[in-house]
């Protein structure tokens, strides 16, 4: 009798020591820790016709993004004579959020165009294609919170693909401030009732932040934080993208057979780069 | 805008030189913003109106309110609504048409601070739930551009919002009637933006339209009275460093109360 009733003691209490595990750590609507990302799956090469291709979900955002280029620079008098253009078009399907949306590019698409196009330059070696232009699409599919940052984690990946030379890759995270607690990788629930939201793009190589946005109410020390929560949640990020590219690239894998049929594929994809080249200085 | 035209380059080298004296082209230090002056309700017809000389950058900021229907997630909520204008006037190498990149990024970022720090009293702007609200336009109107836009423009959309006043509605019926008398826009907080530029390794404070065009970088941070930060915006294709972005901020946030203390015009 003393037996089972200690046993049941326990039983019990084990749910009550989770519980107060649960108010100590104060988990989000999504049971993830403050400084927990959702779940992210990168693929990269998946469009057949783009140079460089991208596939991220991140959460349940799932977007496509597509490189086209170096290539020749239309409309001509947008060319550089000294380096390319990097141009990136931002943009949400009509069925990508709730309710529809109007396909036509609003404020906020040619915001987060731009914004997108300052994270990704710094990391690119425009100066070696002179005249071109490098074209970056992103085609949202479904939205869900942090599209920016899942836009340029896609991006820098798909140019990658591109095979254009890059100085580093880029990762973004945003951190937000939901009931005057930091938190890292704004789902559209928390986005929405969040008392501020920070997205940041962070190149880990070079320790440089190329995106830096905020909005709402924040306390400089705050802000300071978030900064530091945002650069740790960009090189987990970093470190996916990497994994991402590796399986497709095989680099740095283990000596086993996928490796070796995937490697002869690179030396291929820089050869291409040159006849390009020789066009754009016609 | 840099490496927009070979030209930069040089001007680039010579302001790189000056400011490696600890100088700027024009004998300010790396702080000191030119003289601002913001006159306010200069116009007649609009509800409220601020012109802003920051050097020879020149900005009309017009205040309008007018009617219609709120957003479906906010149905209490009137609606503030900012725009800006780059007139071919201001710039040799600003054309007409549809608003650009820069345009559009000015006016986000002077209404998201404008959001953020919930400037407006939103409720107070709701005439019939879910039907009729008032909106409050504010109109950037850049005349004559010489650098650091989001600063001037952020500081008089203040000050016009501070002189503004909306007209008074009554409900008749299933209809909202202006009945002609107008009270002031209720402004509960003051957020000025402060613009922080990078070139090379130094970091100055209101650029010149030449040292914008020669910038790596630019850090714009929003501050509202109580020193909180409310919107930040970096925008230009270099990065920055975790050290470079706190000192940002501390630039800026030592910078705010004096241009705020200008907005509002004691």
């Amino acid at each position: 009798m003393s037996k089972k009733t200690t046993t049941k003691k326990t039983a019990t209490r084990k749910p009550a020591r989770s519980k107060k595990a649960k108010t100590d750590s104060w988990k989000r609507a999504d049971g993830r820790a403050f400084d927990e990302l959702r779940t992210i799956k990168i693929e990269s090469g998946v469009l057949p016709n783009a140079d460089g291709s991208a596939y991220i979900e991140m959460g349940r955002n799932k977007i496509l993004c597509g490189v086209f280029g170096p290539r020749e620079m239309h409309p001509k008098h947008q060319a550089r004579p000294n380096e390319a253009v990097l141009r990136c078009r931002y943009h949400m399907a009509p069925f990508s959020v709730d309710p529809r949306r109007s396909p036509a590019p609003s404020r906020r698409d040619q915001e987060i165009s731009m914004v997108m196009r300052s994270a990704l330059e710094p990391a690119v070696f425009l100066e070696r294609y002179p005249r071109a232009s490098i074209d970056v699409y992103v085609e949202v599919i479904e939205a869900d919170g942090g599209t920016r940052c899942a836009s340029i984690n896609a991006a820098a990946v798909a140019l990658v693909d591109a095979g254009i030379p890059m100085k580093d890759l880029v990762a973004a995270c945003a951190v937000g401030k939901v009931e005057d607690k930091l938190i890292v990788d704004l789902g559209d629930y928390e986005d929405k009732k969040g008392q501020s939201d920070m997205p940041i793009a962070y190149m880990p190589k070079l320790g440089k932040v190329t995106l830096l946005q905020m909005d709402g109410i924040m306390s400089t020390e705050e802000a300071e934080k978030a900064l530091d929560l945002a650069i740790e949640g960009c090189k987990k990020v970093y470190e996916i993208q990497r994994e991402a590219l590796k399986k497709k690239y095989g680099i740095d894998q283990p000596q086993d057979k996928p490796q070796k049929e995937l490697q002869p594929e690179e030396p291929k994809e820089e050869p291409e780069e040159e006849p390009r080249k020789e066009e754009g200085s016609q | 805008m840099s490496k927009s035209n070979i030209v930069s380059h040089l001007k680039q080298k010579k302001i790189s030189e000056v400011l490696s004296t600890g100088k700027r082209m024009d004998g300010r230090s790396f702080e000191d913003f030119r003289e601002l002056t913001i006159k306010r309700n200069v116009l007649y017809k609009s509800e409220g109106s601020a012109e802003v000389w920051l050097g020879k950058t020149h900005v009309m900021v017009g205040v309008k309110v007018g009617t219609g229907t709120p957003f479906e997630d906010t149905p209490n909520e009137g609606v503030l609504m900012t725009n800006a204008e780059f007139t071919p006037i201001a710039n040799a190498a600003w054309e007409p048409g549809p608003p650009n990149e820069n345009s559009i990024e000015l006016a986000r970022v002077v209404d998201r601070g404008l959001r953020s720090a919930e400037t407006l009293d939103t409720a107070e702007l709701n005439i019939i739930s879910g039907k009729l609200v008032n909106i409050v336009f504010v109109d950037l109107y850049i005349l004559n551009y010489d650098g650091n836009l989001i600063d001037a423009c952020s500081a008089g959309a203040i000050a016009a919002l501070m002189g503004a006043k909306k007209p008074v509605y009554e409900v008749v019926g299933n209809e909202g009637k202006p009945t002609g008398e107008k009270v002031p826009l209720t402004v509960k907080k003051k957020p000025v933006a402060i613009s922080v530029i990078k070139i090379g390794d130094k970091l100055i404070l209101d650029p010149t339209a030449d040292e914008e065009d020669v910038m790596d970088c630019r850090l714009t941070v929003t501050f509202d009275d109580d020193g909180h930060l409310c919107t930040m915006q970096k925008s230009g294709s270099e990065g920055l460093t975790l050290d470079e972005i706190k000192k940002c901020i501390n630039m800026a946030q030592e910078k705010a109360p004096e241009i705020r203390a200008k907005a509002i015009g004691d």
